[in-house]
């Protein structure tokens, strides 16, 4: 899958909280909770995202408690993928289980500012800064994953199987 | 191959002599759990599959105890949702207001989980069970959806580090001044991905529900679990609570750790996690300048009855000081039950404290207890991001029960020494 949109980049440890605060969580309606989404620590993300857009975060993205509804806030919001330097395991896999990309690549996310344009492959693993020309190769998911990405998510993958 | 206790667990579940860290494995589940927030989302993805049964009825849980009692009609409507699938899928363990509890306090009180047992659960701290010799572990809705259809779910094995524990605590010091001062040791993703074995004979002096909030906040240095070793006092907490037979795993003496700390639980005092990181802890006695609005004492973290008894004997003959609300959230209708029986209720209303039906509330800004801008609390709960108990611009400060307590009584964050000098 072939990606590109402009980035909002955060720092390490984003927690579950920050993504979608608890208050919002008595509805699973991925549209709205993406008015909420990332509200705490940014007010202007959920107004000014455009669909294909990307978020960069530092070490841990995704910390906290095991709401799906976060992954799904950021889906809802529009963002096409999500890239970290590390992400917290319940996260890590409710983003693969839900359909959503994510990318661990530590010197992307040092070379990346907000407001920068960036194109992702996720079948390479290729990431490239077009505002700056440089391109970076995230670890690519070990087969098991990528099998249940190409299916579609967890639920595809069963169905399949 | 030599392995951790976990690993031994996870290799009895997927049918496999032995298994190896980073291997990815697909395993048999002795209990799927959910709430009233992740649930909703599970029914969602389940009837994408297209199925009418879960794989075993006796073999999901089914909590609601974030939002309830219904805290507002979107809440109320999540409830619903959740009652009428658990009630259609003849669903066994689906606990209504009334019987229910917080889940992770719920769960080893009712006997479905013990020793041996491998458990998910779609709420992070699931890793309380760890306590009790069990593999369990915190996933999302998703996998709570397949596990409930399939009985199974996939896991990474983890890699692991030991935290050998000698001694024992002085004082007041309990288990959550010793998880607070690991956290703080190792940073919130010291264990990312790996498992927290803890080991020793420091471990013979902790009483269960000290382990309970040890293994409950492991999830908070980002570990996939933690895990004690089955001692005479699992066994016989296990033989109270369930007429199942626990079966018991233990580490080879030759498995390997990516790290061994080694903790003398005497030489621990009262520490204080302070916003907006788990990690970010300091002695109690650093912070007595730090005015506080409200305490917390309760929650799956510390919501059990030696929690609210530490607290009890501090708020003896004592009020809380005019202007801080404390409240008190004991975890299941059990705990309840032994605080009133103990005379605990009793001494909480007299020192002007408010007791709380069993709830997560406002640990995670829920309600029951929410913070406007500015307002700091000090709370026996897991998490202080930003806005985690309320208003983005609030402070939340995790602590013990007793420093809580002795908190409450003087207004700013206090150890119970130095309360009993004031």
């Amino acid at each position: 899958m072939k990606l590109k949109g402009n980035v909002f980049k955060y720092g390490d440890h984003v927690d579950t909280d920050v993504i979608i605060p608890a208050q919002y969580l008595n509805t699973a309606d991925p549209k709205e909770l993406a008015k909420h989404c990332m509200q705490d620590i940014d007010t202007t993300y959920a107004s000014k995202v455009q669909d294909g857009d990307i978020m960069v975060g530092g070490i841990n993205f995704g910390c906290g408690s095991s709401r799906e509804h976060a992954p799904l806030a950021i889906k809802g919001s529009g963002a096409s993928c999500i890239i970290a330097k590390t992400f917290a395991r319940i996260f890590f896999r409710n983003s693969i289980n839900i359909g959503l990309p994510i990318l661990e690549c530590p010197d992307a996310v040092d070379g990346i500012s907000t407001g920068d344009v960036v194109a992702v492959d996720t079948d390479t693993g290729v990431i490239k800064n077009i505002t700056t020309g440089k391109e970076y190769q995230a670890a690519p998911f070990p087969p098991f994953l990528q099998n249940i990405i190409e299916l579609g998510g967890l639920v595809k993958s069963i169905a399949k199987n | 191959m030599a392995m951790t206790m976990t690993q031994k667990i996870l290799a009895a579940h997927c049918g496999e002599k032995e298994v190896k860290a980073g291997q990815f494995i697909n395993c048999d589940l002795d209990m799927v759990l959910g709430n009233d927030i992740t649930t909703p989302v599970a029914i969602k993805e389940f009837e994408k599959m297209g199925i009418d049964k879960v794989f075993d009825t006796k073999k999901v849980s089914i909590v609601p105890d974030h939002f309830t009692p219904n805290k507002d009609i979107a809440a109320a409507e999540q409830c619903l949702c959740v009652r009428k699938f658990a009630h259609s899928l003849d669903i066994e363990n689906y606990f209504e207001v009334g019987e229910m509890g917080i889940e992770h306090v719920l769960l080893p009180e009712k006997g479905l989980v013990i020793a041996g047992d491998l458990i998910i659960g779609a709420d992070s701290h699931t890793c309380t069970y760890g306590a009790l010799g069990a593999f369990s572990t915190g996933i999302g809705s998703t996998d709570m959806a397949a596990g409930m259809a399939t009985g199974k779910a996939w896991f990474k094995v983890p890699s692991a580090i030991k935290f050998n524990l000698i001694g024992k605590f002085k004082k007041e010091v309990s288990g959550k001044d010793l998880i607070l001062h690991i956290i703080g040791m190792i940073g919130v993703d010291g264990a990312l991905y790996q498992s927290m074995e803890f080991a020793g004979e420091g471990i013979a002096t902790l009483t269960m529900d000290d382990r309970f909030t040890i293994a409950n906040m492991a999830i908070e240095a980002g570990a996939k679990n933690g895990i004690f070793p089955v001692d005479d006092k699992t066994l016989e907490y296990i033989k109270v609570h369930s007429d199942r037979t626990p079966v018991v795993y233990e580490a080879d003496s030759d498995a390997e750790y990516e790290k061994v700390y080694d903790i003398d639980l005497g030489t621990l005092d009262y520490t204080v996690a302070c916003p907006h990181l788990p990690d970010n802890t300091k002695l109690a006695s650093e912070l007595s300048d730090i005015v506080i609005d409200q305490s917390v004492i309760g929650s799956c973290t510390n919501g059990r009855i030696t929690d609210l008894e530490a607290a009890a004997k501090l708020f003896e003959g004592r009020k809380v000081k005019k202007g801080v609300r404390t409240i008190i959230f004991p975890g299941t209708q059990k705990v309840y039950l032994d605080a009133m029986e103990k005379g605990y209720l009793k001494t909480f209303v007299e020192a002007g404290c408010v007791v709380s039906a069993p709830t997560c509330g406002p640990c995670l800004g829920g309600h029951m207890g929410i913070l406007a801008a500015g307002e700091r609390a000090i709370s026996t709960t897991n998490r202080n991001f930003v806005g985690r108990m309320g208003h983005v611009d609030s402070e939340v400060y995790l602590a013990s029960p007793a420093v809580a307590a002795a908190s409450a009584i003087t207004g700013r964050i206090t150890t119970p020494e130095e309360l009993e000098q004031l």
